[in-house]
């Protein structure tokens, strides 16, 4: 799931550039930023907000009010469980369970070593074929013991 | 011997391993030395039979699921020799869960290949958008209006009138902004089409945007469907190169271009005012009312905002009319719904109807009961914000007001079914932690409530001074439907009360009047 580029200024500037004259650039920087560097750094808050004429409090407000962007670096793999009613209905509490303590974690926490991060979503929309799961942006659905210890052991590998 | 075969690319499908369906049929017909062309479709709706393979024959398209990777070799078998398979269901418009179903916004979803341009416009795609250049601004706000249609986002305000109030707020920039942030859970319909057919919503926002006079449309789109996110990009490249987006449409005068925006995981990006917010840069928090966005919306300029399923809608009502489809449905509530069946159901996926099928004909008789095969025990209708309905309120028809009477809602069209394993005291908790988790900030009903919901709950399911903890409940959801200032605050006790009114046995609490009456 590597690929990104280290956090540096340079790239970082252009892609605000790139991104800046759109009407509401802000979250288009931010995805653009994130998909670049896997996250956003803290140091490219007074970057946007520079070029945005925007306050730097503006900008991490914005940052930190969407789940969906990291302000460290991603962990290796991503696991996200749906936790929404519809996956609820089929056993996805129960496998929620499993998953955790097959990592030794809790939602929003990654392995110590870096490998995995195990995130909730609510709601990947596969609500038809639930329990739903997406590791690294691969979708999984009708999700039971059997595929979900495939997950694991794919970011165990 | 040549084969065309069409397999589904709907995020349902691929969950499920489509691709390598796909790729399985491609590189057996090499080896076997079939000439093949597979077409990647949406998906029609039968996520149970997922992933559905189709092949066109004289008869039309028949279908064989759900597949896997192992089929593929029978299937062609089958194929070749016109011989039986256990997979096979025959001619799927024929299936009796597509020949029940009256699919308008959903007619091409499934059948057309979602990136071309030309397949939609040789089923029927850009009829509605050239009988509105005929028309002109003020007839397609009128037939809109006639056509009864109401907002599938939920909320359920009759769409002519919000275009009304924006072709009447004056001159200057306005915009035509898509709500596809489709958060509910239960919910897939904004995405199949998103991923089924995205011209249909394509033109269904250009119509929007010559009715009113905006030159600018954005597509909010949630980051959680990176499938939907990519037709859409897809879809509307080709849209521009076509000229059906962009200066002169059409050869007309008229100019519009839309734009895609991705959210970021907010579920309360999906209340209009806070998605306005989000596309402007911002956090998404909720706006007060007035002033409405039709008045003052995306940068402070009139603003229609209309969800996916209501602009997708629009091209059907244009090209058949208004009458047409409002001679669908029942009472107030006019056209088809999409109908989502979620969760544990045998027979899930997308049916769309007129409205007035009562919420028993579609959760037993079309939905087949529960995916387990224990009894149903409730159903949440209308996502997360929605009510829990026992199975002694099945005789409700699916109707905007019907629902409303029952302390209900049809929301965006999602049902979820459980079976007889649920707790509804656990459903009631998570209701309060969802809104908890979700909440914007911006309003104290909401922002507080919801965590002092989940604490109360806790309380209730302790068994800790149980018949004052569910007095300070009901209380305590009386502030947040009253007093919050949008549908996550207010809608929130929904699920609550209704699990608590329902279903008291799980709360602790002597079973209810109607279940002793049964």
């Amino acid at each position: 799931m590597s690929g990104y580029l280290a956090w540096n200024e340079a790239t970082a500037r252009a892609v605000i550039d790139e991104n800046r004259a759109a009407p509401g650039a802000l979250l288009p920087i931010l995805h653009a930023l994130q998909e670049t560097f896997g996250y956003v750094d803290r140091a490219a808050e007074p970057l946007i907000a520079d070029a945005l004429n925007l306050s730097r409090a503006d900008v991490h407000g914005v940052v930190t009010f969407y789940a969906d962007f990291r302000t460290a670096p991603p962990a290796a793999h991503e696991l996200k469980l749906c936790r929404a009613e519809a996956c609820q209905s089929m056993g996805g509490d129960r496998l929620a369970d499993t998953a955790r303590r097959r990592l030794g974690i809790g939602f929003g926490e990654a392995t110590p070593d870096g490998r995995v991060r195990l995130e909730p979503v609510y709601c990947l929309g596969l609500c038809s074929v639930a329990p739903s799961a997406m590791l690294d942006g691969r979708i999984v659905g009708r999700l039971d013991d059997r595929k979900l210890e495939a997950l694991l052991a794919e970011v165990e590998r | 011997m040549n084969v065309k075969l069409f397999v589904p690319q709907d995020a349902a499908a691929v969950a499920l391993d489509a691709d390598a369906v796909a790729e399985a049929f491609a590189r057996t017909a090499a080896r076997r030395g079939i000439a093949i062309e597979i077409v990647r479709t949406g998906s029609r709706g039968m996520h149970w039979l997922e992933p559905l393979a189709e092949v066109a024959t004289e008869a039309g398209r028949v279908g064989y699921g759900p597949m896997t990777v192992s089929d593929v070799d029978g299937v062609l078998d089958a194929i070749a020799d016109g011989k039986p398979h256990p997979l096979c269901i025959g001619v799927v418009d024929a299936h009796p869960f597509m020949a029940r179903q009256q699919r308008l916004t959903f007619a091409r979803c499934g059948i057309v290949d979602p990136a071309s341009l030309d397949d939609y416009v040789a089923h029927g795609g850009y009829r509605g958008l050239a009988r509105a250049l005929v028309l002109g601004p003020q007839a397609i706000v009128a037939a809109v209006t006639e056509s009864g249609l109401r907002g599938r986002g939920g909320a359920g305000f009759p769409t002519g009138i919000k275009w009304d109030t924006v072709a009447k707020a004056g001159d200057g920039q306005k915009y035509i902004v898509c709500n596809a942030d489709e958060g509910d859970s239960g919910t897939f319909a904004d995405r199949m089409i998103m991923e089924g057919d995205p011209f249909v919503l394509i033109e269904g926002m250009t119509i929007a945007g010559i009715a009113v006079g905006a030159t600018m449309g954005y597509i909010y789109v949630r980051s959680e469907y990176p499938h939907a996110i990519r037709a859409l990009d897809t879809a509307v490249a080709a849209a521009r190169r076509g000229r059906k987006l962009g200066a002169g449409i059409d050869g007309s005068s008229h100019a519009f271009h839309i734009e895609v925006r991705v959210g970021a995981g907010a579920y309360v990006c999906g209340e209009e005012t806070a998605l306005l917010d989000s596309l402007e840069g911002k956090r998404g928090t909720v706006r007060a009312k007035p002033p409405l966005p039709a008045h003052k919306g995306l940068f402070g300029r009139p603003t229609v905002i209309n969800n996916v399923l209501s602009l997708a809608s629009v091209p059907g009502i244009l090209e058949k009319g208004a009458e047409f489809y409002r001679d669908f449905g029942i009472g107030r509530s006019r056209g088809t719904m999409p109908i989502q069946l979620a969760g544990n159901v045998r027979h899930a996926g997308l049916f769309e109807v007129g409205f007035g099928l009562t919420l028993g004909e579609l959760v037993d008789d079309i939905g087949g009961g529960t995916a387990s095969g224990r009894p149903v025990r409730a159903v949440q209708v209308g996502g997360p914000l929605g009510a829990y309905f026992p199975r002694a309120l099945f005789d409700t028809p699916f109707d905007y007001e019907a629902f409303a009477a029952r302390d209900g809602l049809i929301g965006h069209g999602g049902i979820v079914v459980f079976d007889d394993s649920v707790d509804m005291a656990h459903q009631a908790r998570f209701a309060m932690e969802f809104c908890a988790v979700e909440s914007c900030g911006k309003c104290t009903p909401c922002r507080v409530g919801a965590i002092r919901g989940v604490e109360v709950m806790d309380r209730i399911i302790a068994d800790n001074r149980r018949t004052a903890n569910v007095e300070l409940l009901k209380d305590l959801c009386d502030t947040m439907k009253f007093g919050s200032l949008c549908a996550l605050g207010g809608f929130t006790p929904y699920p609550v009360l209704s699990a608590l009114a329902h279903f008291p046995e799980d709360f602790g609490l002597p079973p209810s009047r109607r279940q002793a009456a049964e």
